[in-house]
């Protein structure tokens, strides 16, 4: 369990984190979702006790982080891939690690052999690929055989076989009953790993959330109608109190009306219709729609000169 | 997939209600020192250089001693001589120093180490305590070697020390002890500054320009300042013949030097403290 409570964190004029209150449980996989430079990871670090909150609080376990007996064995975390030194190796970063929670060589070597990094144990951590820091990283949060688990953006770096991996690796720390916070800018990642997710922008609390309860209740939710006598057909449902748009293609996007009233409206008028067809939004499209006034860095799809006039020859 | 419960390897060896403890910090520190490099090349560089110089300088004097003026014979001080290259193995020392807590910094880990002990004052007093047996090892080593190499070096007809000779073993201890107390100051300035550029600059400063400074100020006040200066306590230890003008006495200018060394630690762990990471 991690429990935020109006945490806050200010860098000078920067509002970081603003009063950020939300719960992570154990036996689910919390997605922590957010633009870039939301605060996620200014978060996981006022979790871990590495940075100090300007005001709130935040516990595991219902302590704070400096006061756990054991920290690795109860809370792991992977903060930020490739924070080894060039110069160690993989299994000589894992050794200094377990050391301070006295935990054993055996220990680091059957991680390594987890993460599949036994082959490359002794060789040098600068030469490793961003996705095979990502894994060290994970065996050092592993090491302790923690009952909290945090991970700031796990999967960047990995390719479709380590994302897949990780995926199936968190589900099945959550499914030991294990708590499991992860990080991630993507919806689409999160989709198909978390059950709940925390949803923040600019620093502040947007929504915490199941995965289900955000499709449901999107507005990006609607039917698309075809009928030859749509301009009838709308009249008629927006006398219903529906909301109708007619699009451009002839189609209808009815709004606040399901599929079922719509097919009965238009028997008893009667139109014809030629499709009746629930749409839903991705999760994508729900994050966006969430987190839409908080993005921090707008970019345009464009990538041409704004002015395009003389750009063309 | 793999599993990744727990295994008889991840159980606790002390009781539940136990900590994490300094010696476990210990270990984990010493394991860093060994798994770079860099520790390697400063050491192998400090004992080269500190034996080394002084190797140079008695081989020298040795060669030319028969056209010296009497002058020189008189005041020659054999111990000081062969242990001149301690005041170049002071600055890899130095930069060692520094970089045991700069490079935490500079590559991340200090993070995983907090992740992994949160009580910053127990990890630092255990950086402290390897890095000063280390850096204490080293720097006796390589003023013995260097004085013993150099007195073997001179030889007849130069004039030459052995360890009861008057203030010998005080030179060859006590500059080796100034060479690790110098350490321990480096490496409080890396924890301030927590840059490694920065702080080996500031190091160098203070043993290279502090000096000059204080030399150019009026002459009555610089003869007061100067003895408060490390670079003067290491000369005046590692002096047997008379003592050098405005100086304390040897040792207790490594009580000084040593209360800088405290002071700058206890700044550096506060400051370890209330810092993020």
């Amino acid at each position: 369990m991690i429990e935020a409570k109006g945490l806050t964190k200010h860098y000078g004029p920067k509002h970081a984190v603003e009063q950020l209150s939300f719960t992570v449980r154990p036996g689910f996989v919390t997605g922590f979702l957010g633009p870039n430079g939301s605060g996620k990871s200014t978060t996981m670090r006022m979790i871990m006790g590495l940075d100090a909150p300007t005001s709130g609080d935040v516990t595991v376990k219902g302590k704070h982080f400096k006061d756990l007996q054991w920290p690795l064995r109860e809370v792991g975390a992977l903060l930020e891939a490739k924070a080894i030194h060039p110069g160690r190796s993989a299994r000589a970063h894992l050794k200094m690690i377990a050391q301070t929670n006295d935990i054993s060589m055996a220990r680091v070597d059957e991680l390594l052999e987890v993460v599949g990094l036994t082959s490359v144990a002794n060789k040098r951590a600068g030469k490793f690929s961003l996705g095979m820091g990502q894994r060290l990283g994970i065996a050092a949060a592993l090491l302790g055989d923690p009952e909290i688990l945090l991970f700031d953006e796990p999967v960047n770096g990995l390719d479709p076989d380590g994302i897949r991996w990780v995926r199936n690796l968190l589900k099945g720390l959550a499914r030991e009953g294990r708590t499991v916070f992860v990080s991630s800018h993507l919806m689409s990642e999160m989709a198909l790993t978390a059950d709940e997710v925390v949803i923040i922008g600019k620093g502040k609390l947007i929504s915490q959330i199941t995965i289900d309860e955000l499709l449901s209740q999107s507005t990006e939710n609607f039917v698309r109608v075809r009928s030859p006598e749509a301009a009838k057909l709308k009249l008629a449902l927006e006398s219903e109190g529906a909301v109708v748009a007619l699009e451009d293609d002839g189609s209808l996007s009815v709004r606040g009306a399901n599929e079922v009233a719509i097919g009965e409206l238009a028997a008893t008028i009667p139109v014809v219709l030629h499709e009746l067809a629930p749409q839903s939004a991705s999760l994508e499209e729900a994050f966006m729609e969430l987190t839409e006034d908080s993005i921090e860095f707008h970019g345009t799809t464009s990538t041409g000169p704004t002015n395009s006039t003389g750009a063309k020859s | 997939m793999s599993s990744v419960t727990t295994t008889d390897a991840a159980t606790p060896r002390a009781v539940p209600s136990s900590h994490y403890s300094f010696f476990d910090l210990v270990k984990s520190e010493w394991t860093k020192i060994r798994t770079v490099r860099s520790t390697m090349w400063t050491i192998g560089v400090t004992i080269l250089l500190g034996v080394g110089i002084g190797a140079l300088v008695t081989a020298v004097t040795r060669a030319h001693w028969a056209s010296l003026a009497p002058g020189n014979h008189i005041g020659f001080d054999p111990t000081q001589t062969s242990l001149i290259g301690l005041f170049i193995a002071q600055f890899s020392v130095g930069v060692l120093g520094v970089m045991i807590i700069s490079a935490e910094y500079s590559t991340g880990t200090i993070r995983a180490t907090f992740s992994a002990a949160p009580k910053r004052s127990k990890v630092f007093a255990a950086k402290v305590f390897v890095f000063g047996l280390l850096a204490f090892a080293v720097a006796e080593f390589t003023s013995f070697v260097a004085f013993f190499l150099g007195q073997f070096l001179l030889s007849s007809p130069a004039t030459h020390a052995t360890l009861s000779s008057p203030g010998a073993l005080r030179a060859v201890f006590g500059g080796g002890l100034y060479v690790c107390v110098l350490g321990l100051i480096a490496l409080a300035m890396g924890t301030i500054i927590r840059h490694t550029a920065g702080a080996v600059s500031a190091f160098v400063g203070v043993l290279l320009i502090l000096p000059i400074v204080v030399q150019a100020l009026p002459n009555q006040i610089s003869l007061d300042v100067r003895r408060f200066l490390p670079d003067r306590i290491g000369a005046n230890m590692i002096t047997t013949k008379g003592a050098l003008f405005q100086a304390f006495s040897p040792w207790v200018g490594l009580m000084i030097l040593c209360l800088y060394a405290l002071g700058l630690l206890i700044i550096g762990n506060s400051m370890l403290e209330s810092r993020d990471a």
